[in-house]
């Protein structure tokens, strides 16, 4: 099985590598459309401010590749933001993979939202053997609205969408390589669609 | 809901915990890694590690432990200890440290919080605050206490919230070491005058002191060293007996 964790300058990859190794999971890092396009299955990371982690998507072409990607692919934290429609930060164009908006935590929370989190109403295969209510890590100042192709929600400030999936597209808002044996799990799962 | 968090900090000297642990299940009680191993398992929600060694090598010492941690440990960790630059900071989130806490260098220079948000996102960028009460005025102190300042905590810590902290870890100097509880009023003021979390730390010595952090301090996440070094505390008792407190914890 070949495993590519897309490396385009944005995120904290080493920590999604070493919880595939735990895994027995070798994954490789790629920026090349023709290397991402041959793996079985690819995971999107990203970490920082939209417009910036966008621009250098597109200056990797892969702005364009993602959306036509055929197998299981899983996008992580901003990852996940930028495979929908629009994001309030930076007021950034997504990838329109899923189709709700990105927006900002109001002031009556504290924002980043940092720290451990239940997911309800869990969804699908992802989510195999992981408990509904179960603790997941997260930091982030923006999040998905609710939507039709939301397969986890969580509630901070409001009730949001923390996984999407659409087709072979998935998506969360925490990390599972930070959270424990439930984000090892999920990330078993995915490595199994 | 999120949960308040529980942060068990562990002093590196080269690379080696510094205060002497109590574990009888671990093989080195030196070894960071595998002390981090356990506190993950028995539920601590974060780890922080300071680096306290002052040696031409620590840079590379640090990056090894950072590497050897964020194999081994599937938990979020923060590394803080000396951090000046953009090239530490990114060397240490690259070895896969999930945030770096800037102390000092952000007092001597404060637009490297600026310049470090802007770069890695402020998610990443817990700025350390340690304070002392002068004359009945909470200021912000360098080294460990030490050395005083002018600072105001209330103020700095308005200033690193607007400059682009992700989070701020205020230690209060009047209570670290003395077992007797956090400085709650001082946290309670920071949780009102800014909007990003807070993580108490100094002078826990029991159960209470955490609730008391959380309810009366309304922190965000509570720090100690050596009473869970010392096993006076074990995270999972602390931690169930919040949660039947009305504590919102992650068990």
């Amino acid at each position: 099985m070949k495993t590519i964790i897309i490396n385009y300058g944005a995120g904290n990859i080493q920590s999604i590598k070493f919880a595939l190794q735990r895994l027995g999971v070798e994954a490789i890092l790629s920026n090349k459309a023709a290397e991402i396009k041959c793996a079985d299955n690819i995971i999107f990371p990203g970490v920082g401010e939209a417009s910036s982690a966008m621009r250098m998507l597109k200056e990797n072409g892969l702005d364009t590749i993602i959306p036509t990607l055929q197998q299981p692919v899983l996008g992580i934290c901003l990852g996940m933001q930028l495979m929908c429609n629009a994001s309030e930060e930076g007021n950034t164009q997504g990838l329109g993979i899923f189709d709700t908006e990105v927006v900002r935590f109001s002031q009556h929370v504290k924002v980043p939202q940092i720290g451990w989190n239940t997911i309800k109403n869990v969804k699908g295969t992802l989510f195999d053997g992981i408990r509904e209510n179960e603790y997941m890590y997260l930091v982030h100042s923006f999040y998905a609205k609710k939507c039709s192709e939301m397969i986890a929600e969580t509630e901070y400030d409001i009730p949001y969408a923390s996984a999407l999936q659409k087709n072979n597209f998935y998506g969360v808002q925490f990390h599972p390589e930070k959270s424990s044996k439930a984000g090892s799990k999920l990330l078993e799962n995915f490595l199994k669609l | 809901m999120l949960t308040k968090r529980i942060i068990p900090c562990l002093d590196i000297k080269n690379g080696r915990t510094v205060k002497g642990v109590n574990f009888v299940n671990l093989r080195d009680a030196g070894n960071p890694v595998e002390l981090a191993k356990i506190y993950a398992n028995q539920g601590a929600d974060e780890l922080v590690f300071l680096d306290i060694s002052a040696t031409e090598e620590r840079r590379k010492t640090l990056q090894k432990l950072v590497l050897d941690v964020a194999a081994q440990v599937d938990i979020p960790f923060t590394v803080g200890g000396g951090i000046a630059s953009i090239a530490d900071v990114d060397r240490l989130l690259q070895a896969g440290a999930d945030k770096v806490s800037i102390n000092s260098a952000a007092v001597n220079r404060p637009e490297l919080i600026n310049e470090l948000s802007s770069k890695f996102g402020n998610q990443c960028i817990v700025v350390a605050i340690d304070a002392k009460q002068v004359e009945g005025e909470w200021l912000v102190h360098l080294v460990g206490g030490k050395v005083p300042t002018k600072i105001k905590l209330f103020d700095w810590a308005k200033e690193v919230e607007k400059r682009g902290a992700g989070e701020i870890l205020f230690t209060s100097m009047d209570n670290d070491g003395t077992k007797d509880g956090f400085a709650n009023e001082a946290l309670k003021k920071l949780s009102k005058i800014v909007n990003i979390p807070i993580i108490a730390s100094g002078g826990a010595g029991n159960i209470t002191h955490f609730k008391d952090a959380f309810i009366k301090g309304n922190a965000d996440a509570a720090l100690a060293a050596s009473i869970f070094h010392f096993k006076e505390i074990g995270i999972p008792e602390l931690k169930m007996s919040l949660k039947q407190q009305g504590i919102n914890v992650r068990i």
